[in-house]
């Protein structure tokens, strides 16, 4: 093979998935661009008219929405990252020889559908349940109590299917850290909690980092826990933007508010970069 | 075990106070904290069971209506009629055909791209990263959206090709930082002495490289499958009147969803469950040669 072509060779290796995902991610992105600044409806036709106004007006119908959706998206976060945490050290520090039992354990609901998980959950939540209402038979819970149709159980289904989420890159920082640093740290007579705080929790921030993202960005956009889970009073930025496409067909508003919603994903994401120096994250 | 154990020990009374001289409520809050955290991560993997214990109770249950919500009497009858439902088998063959054919594609372009990335130099690769990256820091809905928004501007029917168009793009990028996480530590010194001993490059690749990152390939095969086969977001947007899966579980909650759903999602959680204990099985009975590093 000649130097020249060897030159060319990674180009060749690159090129199929280069041009896959030019033509299905980039371009369907200028494709819903464009879309959000048409105007018309599906029977008469869609024409382009630059239609920027369609972005200020889509922000203001549904900023309760938007503005619930970051809510529980962070709210879900902050809890899985809770519950997550304490889990992924366990499993690091005192898995011992069943570190992998118990990381299969904690993805195994990946194994099912997310559909049918959703639903199960519905179902465990739902007024006179197995849960609800065997607390309420045995007179521990009022009978009006109600769970499902409330942001709690929103949220409760959000921090559910993105848990595992948390725990596995928090497992594998963790995992990484020297226990002789934390050996070392207690020697020196620091207490098991300042160990902790000057140590453990600095070494895990990459994995912190990895988790609240890969928590934060699917549950702002997620629409299937709040359909299954809320009511109309829990209703967030996913499940307009599916029923604007799906069922109205209101292409332009739709395609303006997942504009949006990306838009101000990716300025939340730079910003978080920024404040924790991804630098040091990435490194 | 034993850092945590002595980490316990300073923390509790510093290093001088040694043991039988301990307190018995010292004793009992350290024995308490010790035990706090493998009880808390006990309940944590119950709460995260609890839903498919549910899917596999109902799916022997016997409901009397539409709802298979309260329990009634267990019967096994679900499973003989688990396939009789057509539409509900053609969603699953659907589901399996999507996820085959996607598997397929999504492994082979990002096989080329994670050996691109991994072995060679060119420019643009700053670029290239963050084209693999911006599909998974988007939200589904909006790469769902985005898709409808290309096929209703193109006029292009959604059928189960646009399906597997959506799939391949989404899996290309976790093929790919799979695959580099498995192959990036892979010794070149193997493929220079095959070159060495005459073989050419296209030998090479076949006879040396192939079989060393057929691991990572696997790896990322698995994953781009249980991903497509379970995708109900994108696929809601791109799939026009054809039905998957969880489309069609999807469309029947609203109805009630018949206890052979139960079933199918069983029968998919053990198959997936025997063949993770199988794979580890086969892992370890060739552990020596890894297990010699």
């Amino acid at each position: 093979m000649s130097r020249r072509l060897r030159g060319l060779a990674p180009y060749a290796l690159i090129a199929p998935g280069v041009l896959w995902l030019a033509a299905f991610f980039v371009l369907p992105m200028l494709a819903m661009l464009s879309v959000s600044l048409q105007e018309g409806d599906l029977a008469q036709g869609f024409t382009m008219t630059f239609n920027v106004g369609v972005y200020p007006q889509a922000l203001a119908d549904w900023s309760t929405q938007f503005a619930r959706s970051v809510q529980y998206g962070l709210v879900a976060t902050v809890v899985a990252i809770l519950i997550g945490y304490p889990i992924a050290y366990t499993i690091a520090f005192r898995g011992g020889r069943h570190k992998n039992v118990l990381l299969l354990l904690i993805v195994l609901p990946f194994f099912t559908s997310f559909v049918i998980r959703t639903i199960s959950w519905k179902f465990l939540l739902s007024d006179n349940g197995i849960v609800l209402g065997t607390l309420k038979d045995a007179g521990l819970l009022e009978p009006g109590f109600q769970l499902i149709a409330t942001p709690l159980a929103v949220i409760s289904g959000l921090v559910y299917n993105f848990l595992p989420f948390v725990v596995l890159p928090l497992y594998v920082t963790l995992e990484r850290i020297d226990p002789r640093l934390i050996e070392a740290a207690t020697d020196l007579y620091a207490s098991r909690l300042e160990a902790f705080r000057r140590i453990t929790l600095p070494l895990s921030l990459p994995g912190l980092f990895a988790a609240s993202l890969l928590t934060f960005i699917p549950a702002v956009g997620d629409f299937v826990n709040a359909e299954f889970l809320g009511s109309r009073d829990t209703t967030m930025v996913g499940n307009v933007i599916q029923r604007l496409y799906l069922t109205n067909n209101d292409y332009p508003q739709a395609s303006a508010l997942s504009f949006i919603l990306m838009a101000a994903i990716s300025l939340g994401v730079f910003a978080y970069v920024r404040l924790l120096g991804g630098r040091e994250l990435t490194a | 075990m034993a850092t945590i154990a002595r980490g316990a020990a300073a923390g509790a009374g510093g290093p001088s106070v040694e043991g039988p001289r301990r307190s018995p409520i010292v004793r009992l809050r350290r024995g308490l904290a010790h035990r706090a955290l493998p009880a808390f991560t006990a309940l944590a993997v119950v709460y995260l069971l609890l839903p498919i214990f549910v899917m596999i109770a109902f799916g022997f249950n016997d409901p009397r209506g539409r709802f298979n919500i309260t329990w009634q009497g267990f019967t096994l009858g679900n499973y003989a009629t688990a396939f009789a439902r057509r539409e509900l088998t053609d969603a699953l063959v659907n589901s399996v055909v999507v996820a085959v054919i996607s598997t397929l594609i999504a492994t082979s372009i990002g096989t080329l791209l994670a050996l691109a990335l991994v072995r060679t130099r060119f420019r643009g690769r700053g670029p290239l990263d963050l084209l693999i990256f911006l599909p998974i820091a988007t939200p589904e809905i909006v790469l769902g959206a985005s898709l409808l928004a290309l096929f209703v501007s193109l006029d292009v029917g959604r059928d189960l090709v646009t399906i597997v168009i959506a799939h391949v793009m989404f899996n290309i990028s976790y093929v790919v930082i799979t695959m580099r996480a498995r192959i990036s530590g892979l010794d070149r010194a193997y493929e220079e002495a095959a070159m060495d001993l005459g073989a050419d490059e296209l030998t090479t690749f076949r006879t040396v490289t192939l079989p060393l990152i057929l691991p990572g390939i696997l790896a990322g095969a698995l994953l781009a499958f249980a991903l497509s086969v379970d995708d109900f977001v994108i696929t809601l947007f791109t799939s026009g009147h054809t039905v998957t899966l969880p489309l069609w579980v999807y469309g029947a909650s609203r109805i009630g969803v018949p206890p052979e759903v139960n079933v199918i999602g069983t029968l998919i959680f053990a198959s997936a469950v025997l063949g993770v204990i199988a794979w580890t099985w086969l892992g370890r009975s060739s552990e020596p040669t890894t297990a010699a590093r």
